[in-house]
């Protein structure tokens, strides 16, 4: 069983870890570090926070495994209607700069019907090869054949790292190929990178709530597998005609055989663009003061060619529909622009959407917490600033 | 119906404040409280339990106090509950996590239908529900927002997606992970918090488990933290006031080279 201890001879009593604990486990006795095991999770953090190497976390396991034979990134490409997701060329930018660091391929996985042209596409956005399985019951996402099939591929191709977009469709497809291939997952990576002696990819989250950050790894499993949100990392750019080789594999019936049955696959049209895809987001909260004034922000969001936002006070108030909730319980956002009109930002709402790159808050409370977070800050009436920005930005954009 | 409900005990952010100078989480007087999602996930199999009948149970793996969070699931219509708690499952990423929630499903009678949220607001990671579905090697149905058509064979879901929603059949036993959308959780009852006050939660130990040590806890756990640190928070920036147009007008100016 895995134990933690700390070395008193190498302890400081520097405190570092006693901030560091996200369980509050750690205290100070005789200036030295004390874990209270009750409260401790093992989690690792103190260890990684400790400069004097005065904390050892041991794990009991069994010889270290020979992952020598495993190579090359993989990145999963997610497909909906043989459309290739943007999210995988996000994902294929960043592939390509860990596979370069590594000195190994990057592979694209697509799984779907008729993709051949597709995949012969792939290459101009950086990747070496493309392992493509063609069936018709990969056509639509299905939990059973993509396991089945991407668990196959694992095996038989053995990367190192496997990429794929924190979506519906990957979350719940790679948690699956995970389990079944023994493999460590890292969900909402912010920042990968590799360590190329070891070949470990260095996987950094937000952890415990979001205001730390851990850099986790997975040192003695294979492949090393991650998922990313749409939006963080930069799309691979196009370099036309760049050829890719395509790798076409056959597998018998029964792997793309299905428990489950899709039986429709419903496109609801939002009257405005979807929040989690949109550069711009005009976002409004209980400060607007009423249902009839989100027509306003959907005018500022239509000039700006943006979606609308909203807080969760909005939405319990009925003003506008879950979709457009972001925060905590809604979606979390990265756009370029967020504009919080009439939010008083609560931690629950700026941990969906303080990494936005600019944030422009305007609130009639001088001491709204929203303020800290935005980039520029207005104190002043939402209803008639509002307005006066979607008239401003039509003559600026001259429509 | 025979339905399990995996939950975990978090921190309640409502509570959570950040210490202005280290930009470090302030724990003291933070309470426990049963991830928000999972109360979506309690209150469905609550609902499926009041339109087919049988039992809830609900699961957690956790530190002793955890047992609060199952008792309040009791309060919420829960009729029995499992704490999984050993200082050998500690360290456990979602891995290890989702294995010792299964072997814990295996050891209770035969089930029908697991619930879980989508995930926990302190990890987000959304792997243990899918994680345990493989584990015991049942289909699953991600996202649901609602359970269109339930029998004791099979189920009629909608699977929430990014554009709208999928609708999905299913056959039992399976296992759902939920969406806010699916419902509207009660609160609970007088007469359920008299029965959480005097319920019995029973408590398993690894020793109860049918599972490999090996897989457990830490030694279970592919994944380790190598690095913590804290971001740079994010400074608030420039105040800009004045007349209506001429803020307007200045935001304009400002912004132009994020609008194009």
């Amino acid at each position: 069983m895995a134990s933690i201890k700390i070395l008193l001879d190498k302890c400081t009593g520097c405190t570092l870890c006693v901030k560091t604990c996200p369980f509050g486990a750690i205290h100070m006795a005789d200036r030295k570090a004390v874990i209270d095991m009750a409260k401790c999770t093992l989690c690792g953090s103190c260890v990684a926070a400790c400069k004097f190497s005065a904390i050892e976390l041991e794990k009991s396991g069994g010889p270290r495994k020979d992952l020598s034979g495993y190579k090359d990134v993989w990145v999963f490409c997610e497909q909906k209607k043989g459309v290739i997701q943007s999210i995988s060329f996000e994902l294929l930018g960043e592939g390509r700069k860990l596979a370069d660091k590594l000195g190994v391929k990057l592979c694209a996985v697509l799984l779907g019907h008729d993709m051949e042209t597709a995949a012969g596409k792939l290459g101009e956005r950086g990747a070496d090869k493309v392992y493509l399985v063609d069936h018709p019951a990969l056509a639509a996402y299905q939990d059973d054949p993509y396991t089945a099939v991407l668990v196959k591929l694992v095996e038989e191709y053995k990367p190192e790292a496997l990429l794929c977009g924190a979506t519906t469709i990957g979350r719940s497809l790679i948690s699956r190929v995970a389990i079944k291939t023994s493999a460590g997952l890292t969900a909402d990576c912010t920042g990968l990178d590799v360590d190329t002696k070891e070949r470990l990819l260095l996987q950094t989250r937000p952890a415990f709530g979001g205001n730390i950050m851990a850099t986790i790894i997975a040192p003695n499993h294979r492949p090393q597998m991650a998922t990313v949100r749409h939006k963080v990392m930069q799309e691979a750019p196009v370099k036309p005609g760049r050829g890719v080789e395509i790798v076409s594999n056959v597998y018998p019936e029964e792997t793309f055989a299905s428990r489950s049955k899709l039986l429709e696959v419903v496109e609801e049209i939002a009257n405005t663009v979807n929040i989690s895809e949109a550069d711009i987001i005009v976002a409004g909260g209980r400060g607007m003061g009423g249902k009839e004034n989100f027509a306003r922000l959907e005018e500022l969001a239509k000039v700006l060619g943006g979606a609308v936002g909203a807080s969760r006070s909005a939405v319990d108030a009925d003003w506008i529909g879950y979709s457009h909730q972001v925060g905590q319980t809604g979606k979390t956002v990265v756009p370029k622009l967020y504009f919080a009109c009439g939010i008083s930002g609560q931690i629950q709402h700026l941990i969906g959407m303080q990494s936005s790159k600019v944030i422009v808050a305007i609130n009639k409370d001088p001491d709204a917490p929203i303020f800290k977070v935005a980039t520029y800050g207005i104190v002043g009436d939402v209803n008639e600033l509002v307005p006066a920005l979607t008239r401003e930005f039509k003559r600026a954009l001259n429509k | 119906m025979n339905i399990i409900v995996c939950i975990k005990q978090v921190p309640n952010t409502t509570d959570v404040r950040i210490d202005p100078v280290t930009n470090t989480l302030i724990r003291d007087g933070v309470e426990s409280v049963i991830n928000p999602f999972d109360a979506y996930a309690i209150e469905e199999a609550v609902r499926l339990k009041e339109r087919c009948g049988g039992k809830v149970t609900a699961v957690t793996m956790g530190p002793p106090q955890a047992e609060t969070a199952l008792k309040e699931a009791i309060g919420l219509g829960c009729d029995e509950a499992v704490l999984v708690s050993d200082r050998k499952f500690a360290g456990s990423d979602t891995w290890a996590t989702s294995y010792t929630l299964a072997c814990a499903i295996e050891k209770l009678e035969a089930y029908d239908v697991i619930i879980c949220g989508k995930q926990a607001s302190d990890g987000d990671t959304a792997q243990v529900g899918p994680g345990i579905s493989t584990h015991l090697d049942i289909p699953q149905v991600t996202y649901v927002k609602k359970i269109v058509e339930i029998n004791d064979k099979s189920a009629r879901v909608e699977r929430m997606t990014e554009e709208g929603y999928d609708v999905v059949e299913v056959p039992l036993p399976c296992l759902f992970t939920v969406v806010k959308e699916i419902n509207t959780p009660r609160m609970p009852s007088l007469k359920g918090m008299m029965r959480a006050k005097s319920a019995k939660i029973a408590k398993w130990t690894a020793a109860d488990l049918d599972a490999d040590p090996a897989a457990l806890g830490l030694d279970g756990s592919p994944t380790r933290v190598v690095k913590i640190f804290t971001p740079e928070a994010r400074k608030g920036g420039e105040m800009i006031s004045g007349s209506t147009d001429e803020v307007a007008k200045e935001l304009v100016e400002l912004l132009k080279g994020e609008v194009v």
